[in-house]
């Protein structure tokens, strides 16, 4: 007979779960490792709701296997570490994104992009070293390897940087890998939620002109006047779209529903990048002339290891960089995610697990 | 009232031209322009069959302004240079490509990358600066501005380095750009054909490991046996494809048909780059997926920049690298065109033109 999840570990552990592909939430008692040599413990104090968690929880791309507890884009504080860790210490401020181990030895892991590893494990839904499920920060605890673990800079607010976590790395990765990062470059984002606002963010913090591409007019005071954008485009404009063409160095595309590529292949110099970040699970149509007469490239990009998450973290911090959420109790879960769906949330929900998740 | 194409300009030029979308070429009396100070005047010996001339005498791109004269892989000899000509004289043996002109002054020029000046003229099918059509080397003579000209190395024979004037510079450019030249690296080629095979000898020169990646199992033998591959794979052989899953640095894709490209991505290891050189009439499916998690690209490349595609012949000529030719008359054109469309020629027909051509 299969051990009850709550006997699993030695710890108990408490969090919000999905238990089928309605995706509903409701309180759920597991347990979670004692704290091992290389492990850091963690109270949750934050945890963001990443459209990620959306898609699992539904189980919309097939994978999951239930119960789940979501997030990963989670900060706390430090309560014990294991007697071989040396980066942290009990009272530091810490934060876990998308992944909690990988193989360690592969050449990506060995490049510091364990993103990419073969082996990578994520942190909710999939099997950990010692076979027992991952579960994530919609809960009161965390135990990660040291590896895994974010250091979280004093100046950085907690609430404000719990989505830095896999959104904003999910940007800064591919700005800095396929060099749109320099100042004076111009830059496309398409889509401005979770990643789209936080790609206008940090291009602003590098020094580039941005414009916003996006489907919603209503959005563009906010785009312009709040987040810094330069220019603002509304896809369905035909005459506006006309007028930017051949005018990008690059695109950031955050948008995971199936859309039309032309158009944004049309905005980009030649030479220019057009970098997907959102994950439509259907194929989209490329039409292969105008990549060829412009030398033009569509490249896509998946988070970033732990170095590169260091170091955005980092740059976020002296940058003043956070996420612009809506903070939430653990109750309000359910509704946060029916919005989600709508796109209705400036830009990010964040749960205020401390406050508000109290166990049954 | 337009004045017809053999009294358009001075000089009187003979050639073979597609007057319909039936593709089918035919003698074709026509002119070209007075030798300007710029320009340099060629008698025209050798011109590769490249797809596009097939693709474009047929109109499948539906941008073809009949009668056209196709050819932009043409050899030949220097026989009147214009008074500023700096680079060539009388004699010289020269080539001309795919380009005869662009604006000369706009970010792309000025990088020697007027392969992509939004006012690129083409050999054939486009509009000169007179505002006359252009016509390509199914001819026995072209004028060309001289900064459009190559020069044709010693060493490099010209039936076989003919096709490098487009198949040539339209690998080695990307092989250049996204950087597919540190020795070791392993480049896979999709397709077998004028393009592919040069970029298989172009990768071996550059010290890859090269695969064939083909739909054909009866390109093997002579993919490894005489163009030096160092591996074929067949798509269709499922087994073969799996094991070869995520060992490819990059993947040059030459087929011009509509494929899929999700097998094709799943060969590029991460961080890889798959780079589409044909030109498929109607749009590739593109899945997302694949590039998200093996943070993996798909880009486009178009021939190259005069200054590029004079730095290939030179490379070609010091690494021996020619086409691969079957050197026809200029009256077997239509059977090579109907050779061609069903990929029934190693590699590259040329056109044996001063020979063949009768006034």
């Amino acid at each position: 007979m299969a051990m009850s999840l709550e006997g699993e570990h030695s710890v108990k552990a408490f969090g919000w779960a999905a238990r089928d592909s309605s995706g509903h939430l409701s309180p759920f008692k597991f347990s979670r490792r004692a704290t091992g040599e290389k492990d850091v413990t963690f109270t949750v104090l934050y945890c963001g709701i990443c459209h990620s968690d959306l898609h699992n929880v539904k189980n919309e791309w097939g994978i999951t296997s239930y119960p789940v507890v979501p997030g990963h884009e989670i900060v706390g504080v430090v309560t014990e570490v294991g007697t071989k860790v040396t980066k942290f210490k009990v009272g530091d401020k810490v934060g876990v994104g998308c992944m909690v181990g990988s193989c360690r030895s592969c050449a990506n892991c060995k490049e510091d992009v364990e993103n990419y590893c073969p082996k990578m494990i994520f942190t909710y839904g999939v099997k950990y070293y010692d076979g027992t499920t991952t579960y994530g920060g919609y809960s009161d605890i965390m135990v990660s390897d040291e590896h895994f673990v974010i250091k979280i800079p004093d100046n950085l607010p907690l609430d404000g940087g719990a989505p830095l976590l896999c959104a904003g790395i999910t940007v800064y990765s591919p700005l800095k890998y396929y060099g749109l990062d320099k100042a004076g470059m111009h830059l496309g984002v398409v889509g401005l939620g979770g990643l789209g606002h936080m790609a206008v963010k940090f291009a602003k913090a590098m020094g580039l002109k941005v414009t916003v591409i996006s489907t919603s007019p209503n959005k563009k005071k906010e785009a312009m006047d709040h987040l810094g954008a330069d220019a603002f485009l509304i896809s369905r404009n035909t005459e506006e779209m006309e007028l930017a063409m051949g005018t990008m160095d690059g695109i950031i595309d955050t948008v995971s529903a199936v859309h039309a590529l032309l158009p944004l292949i049309g905005l980009l110099k030649t030479n220019g990048k057009l970098v997907m970040v959102g994950a439509p699970e259907k194929p989209l149509e490329l039409a292969v002339f105008p990549l060829l007469l412009g030398r033009k490239m569509v490249g896509g990009s998946g988070f970033g290891g732990m170095k590169e998450t260091q170091e955005m973290i980092d740059f976020a911090a002296k940058h003043n960089i956070v996420a612009d959420i809506e903070v939430i109790p653990m109750d309000y879960v359910n509704t946060a995610m029916e919005r989600l769906l709508k796109a209705d949330v400036k830009y990010r929900f964040v749960i205020d697990i401390a406050n508000s998740l109290k166990p049954f | 009232m337009a004045k017809s194409p053999d009294q358009e300009h001075p000089r009187k030029a003979f050639g073979w031209a597609a007057r319909d979308k039936s593709g089918l070429l035919s003698p074709f009396h026509f002119s070209r322009r007075e030798n300007g100070d710029e320009d340099v005047t060629i008698k025209i010996l050798f011109c590769g069959v490249c797809h596009s001339d097939l693709h474009t005498a047929k109109n499948e791109w539906g941008f073809t302004n009949y009668p056209v004269v196709p050819g932009h892989e043409m050899v030949g000899t220097v026989m009147k240079v214009g008074s500023h000509v700096k680079k060539f004289k009388v004699g010289e043996r020269v080539g001309v490509g795919v380009i005869v002109g662009s604006c000369k002054k706009c970010e792309s020029c000025q990088q020697d990358l007027e392969n992509y000046c939004p006012q690129t003229i083409f050999t054939y099918n486009s509009y000169y600066t007179d505002g006359t059509k252009t016509y390509g080397g199914y001819s026995d003579m072209i004028v060309v501005d001289e900064r459009y000209v190559l020069r044709f190395p010693d060493n490099l024979p010209s039936e076989g380095g003919a096709p490098l004037l487009c198949a040539g510079i339209t690998v080695y450019s990307p092989m250049k750009y996204y950087g597919m030249t540190e020795p070791g690296k392993h480049l896979g080629v999709a397709g077998l054909g004028g393009l592919g095979h040069v970029a298989v000898k172009m990768g071996k020169a550059f010290g890859l490991k090269v695969t064939v990646i083909s739909s054909s199992p009866k390109k093997e033998a002579e993919a490894i046996e005489r163009l030096g591959a160092d591996s074929f794979l067949v798509t269709s052989e499922p087994a073969k494809m799996k094991a070869a899953l995520g060992t490819m640095d990059f993947i040059i894709d030459t087929v011009s048909a509509v494929h899929p490209l999700f097998p094709l991505l799943g060969l590029l290891k991460l961080n890889g780059k798959l780079v589409t050189v044909g030109l498929p009439d109607k749009p590739l499916e593109l899945p997302i997926f694949p590039l998200v998690l093996g943070r993996k690209l798909v880009g486009g490349s178009d021939i190259g920049g005069m200054k590029e595609t004079q730095e290939m012949l030179d490379f070609c000529a010091k690494h021996g690298i020619t086409a691969d030719v079957e050197v026809i008359r200029m009256d077997y054109i239509t059977t090579a065109m109907e050779r061609l469309a069903k990929s029934d020629v190693r590699y590259r027909f040329v056109i044996d033109v001063a020979n063949s051509l009768p006034q």
